[in-house]
């Protein structure tokens, strides 16, 4: 029997046995998913649970200033972007978010998801400047420091890249795998009405062609509706300024519509009467159809749903109750519904929103589960205030066919084995 | 000389109404004015038709010895593609189950060809290819693509009075394009 104030010390030999034996433990069970942190935690170090006390307790912690910036704990340092081992290259690549690891709606900002074309720019902020000309009555060059004079306004939105996934095989094992391409951020900065009324528009003054300062000088066309209505400049993300790799020191938000619109690291608006038909809006970002034509200027992200908790990669400990949870999100507003099914979409009941449901947020829907340890396909699919259902693969590329590239917004449906474990159910 | 005060008291006043004028229309008064200089040193848009292409040309030849030390790395020696895009053939595949998109079979406008390598290629250097090389790759892409002859200059003209073969083949967006009913139960 352990009592809590031993005066004996416990033979170090002993102790040493408990840890190197309960790593021999840990081998065996399952890394990760549900199968169980408590589970592994006991295995690993049982001198640390009831009836004793746990080793952090009998020795002060760190000292205050040993992280002047805050990173997680050692113990999620297998939380980080999905960034696949074996891309071509990785200048324009593209790293994601670990959606199944992550609760709530907001993105941590490192684990953000990334996209660039011509790597990540060391900018300094000094020096940088955002030029407004074209077909306005005054051409405006501002400072960082001007357009932060602005008044400023913060919301909360998604971004989400427009290949997120592509419609071919193969499929990705996880939710990061299939939609990591997509995070969701309080965004603070000006609006951009604000802005190119400061400059005055003139009449033709139909789109506005934003420019990157980055390698890729990246370019694409804004219809000027977009500009007037909910688009911003934004300097900060989620409290800080934006990160290097999210546009720092400013990056156009335009809300619900493709990533790659939301030009980062903003350096010129140009005001003018036709789209640019830059190369990233004509030969990349058009949805090729099987006749052979091609939809351009195709903005919008379409309402979508994905089931992350359980979901692929993980594992249901055992039969019993489990919580089932997701995000939804529509490029066209808020999401009204959610709908689960757990018989392989043969019925379907409605998951239960958490609040806030926030237009062109992501939105977390929970379904209270019990699990009768039978082999079955649970998904979820998201209905937008507009009345949108979100539609199956098959639904999607019966309309499109497969040489579409981006927009697929379908349902992902788990399958889940008789031993808990989750996969994807189209793979 | 009064008159002459006058004038001036008269002027000072329109001036102050000129610039109170100027502000009503500026709401926040926030940033300086962009020079016609500054502008035109930022200002590398050139438009699907050509407008905003620079002074200039270069030959389908000498734009072969440019793509041969400038982009042959990435894209190989004649466009086929390697880490870069593939950038020649592929006419005739788009309609079928192996689309090759590449700047022949699949892009619009001529002058997005010379707007992308401007600002944009080669990756390792960006914006540092004069405008007379720019023209040169431009035109032995097109000439690689059938599309310009191999012994062809191109320049603003004729650069934009190139039709792409895909030019017509682009639509706009007729989603929502799936209608999904809201079944509930014996889906």
């Amino acid at each position: 029997m352990t009592k809590p104030n031993r005066c004996r010390q416990e033979p170090a030999s002993r102790r040493r046995f408990l840890r190197e034996g309960s790593i021999l433990l840990g081998g065996a069970v399952i890394a990760g998913g549900l199968a169980g942190s408590e589970a592994r935690a006991a295995a690993e170090n049982t001198g640390n649970l009831p009836p004793n006390a746990p080793e952090w307790m009998k020795t002060p912690g760190d000292p205050m200033g040993t992280q002047p910036y805050g990173a997680p704990s050692p113990f999620e340092k297998d939380v980080i972007k999905n960034i696949s081992k074996t891309l071509p290259q990785y200048l324009s690549a593209s790293g994601r978010t670990p959606l199944q690891d992550l609760d709530g709606i907001i993105t941590p900002n490192g684990l953000f998801y990334e996209r660039h074309h011509g790597g990540v720019p060391t900018i300094d902020p000094a020096q940088h400047r955002l030029m407004l000309h074209g077909l306005v009555d005054r051409p405006l060059l501002f400072t960082m420091d001007d357009i932060r004079r602005f008044p400023s306004e913060s919301h909360i939105y998604f971004l989400e890249c427009s290949g997120n996934p592509e419609y071919k095989k193969p499929y990705g094992k996880t939710a990061s795998d299939l939609v990591g391409l997509l995070s969701c951020a309080e965004w603070t900065g000006v609006s951009l009405k604000l802005v190119l009324q400061e400059a005055g528009l003139q009449p033709g003054a139909k789109w506005v062609v934003a420019e990157g300062a980055d390698s890729a000088a990246m370019t694409r066309s804004i219809p000027i509706e977009k500009c007037l209505d909910d688009a911003m400049l934004a300097y900060s993300q989620n409290g800080e300024r934006l990160r290097p790799q999210q546009g720092y020191p400013l990056r156009l938000l335009v809300p619900g519509f493709e990533g790659n619109m939301n030009v980062k690291w903003l350096r010129r608006l140009h005001v003018t009467a036709e789209p640019a038909y830059s190369r990233d809006e004509t030969s990349k970002y058009t949805d090729p159809m099987p006749d052979g034509t091609a939809r351009e200027f195709t903005f919008y992200m379409e309402a979508k749903s994905i089931i992350t908790r359980p979901s692929g990669g993980q594992r249901l400990s055992a039969p019993g109750f489990h919580e089932i949870s997701g995000i939804a999100w529509t490029g066209r507003g808020k999401v009204r519904r959610v709908d689960v099914s757990v018989d392989d979409g043969k019925s379907w009941q409605e998951a239960q929103l958490q609040e806030p449901v926030l237009t062109r947020a992501l939105t977390r829907f929970r379904l209270p589960w019990h699990w009768d340890g039978k082999p079955l396909v649970i998904q979820s699919r998201a209905i937008d205030e507009t009345g949108y259902v979100q539609p199956t693969l098959a639904e999607l590329l019966a309309v499109r066919g497969d040489n579409y590239v981006y927009h697929n917004n379908a349902i992902w449906p788990w399958r889940i084995a008789a031993d808990g474990e989750v996969t994807n159910a189209h793979a | 000389m009064p008159t002459r005060k006058l004038e001036l008291a008269a002027l000072a006043v329109a001036t102050l109404l000129c610039a109170a004028h100027t502000e009503a229309q500026s709401p926040y008064g926030i940033g300086r004015a962009a020079t016609p200089a500054e502008i035109a040193g930022w200002n590398i848009d050139v438009g699907g038709d050509g407008s905003s292409l620079p002074s200039g040309s270069g030959s389908v030849s000498h734009g072969s010895e440019v793509f041969a030390q400038q982009c042959a790395a990435c894209h190989g020696a004649k466009g086929e593609g390697a880490v870069g895009d593939r950038l020649v053939g592929g006419q005739g595949t788009l309609g079928t189950s192996k689309p090759v998109r590449t700047v022949g079979s699949y892009w619009p406008y001529a002058p997005t060809l010379f707007d992308y390598i401007r600002r944009a290629m080669p990756q390792n250097a960006p914006q540092s290819l004069c405008n007379d090389d720019v023209y040169a790759v431009s035109a032995y892409i097109l000439s690689l693509n059938g599309l310009l002859p191999a012994d062809a200059t191109l320049d603003a003209k004729s650069l934009a009075a190139i039709k792409m073969p895909n030019r017509n083949m682009f639509v706009g967006d007729p989603r929502p394009d799936v209608k999904t009913p809201e079944c509930m139960s014996g889906c």
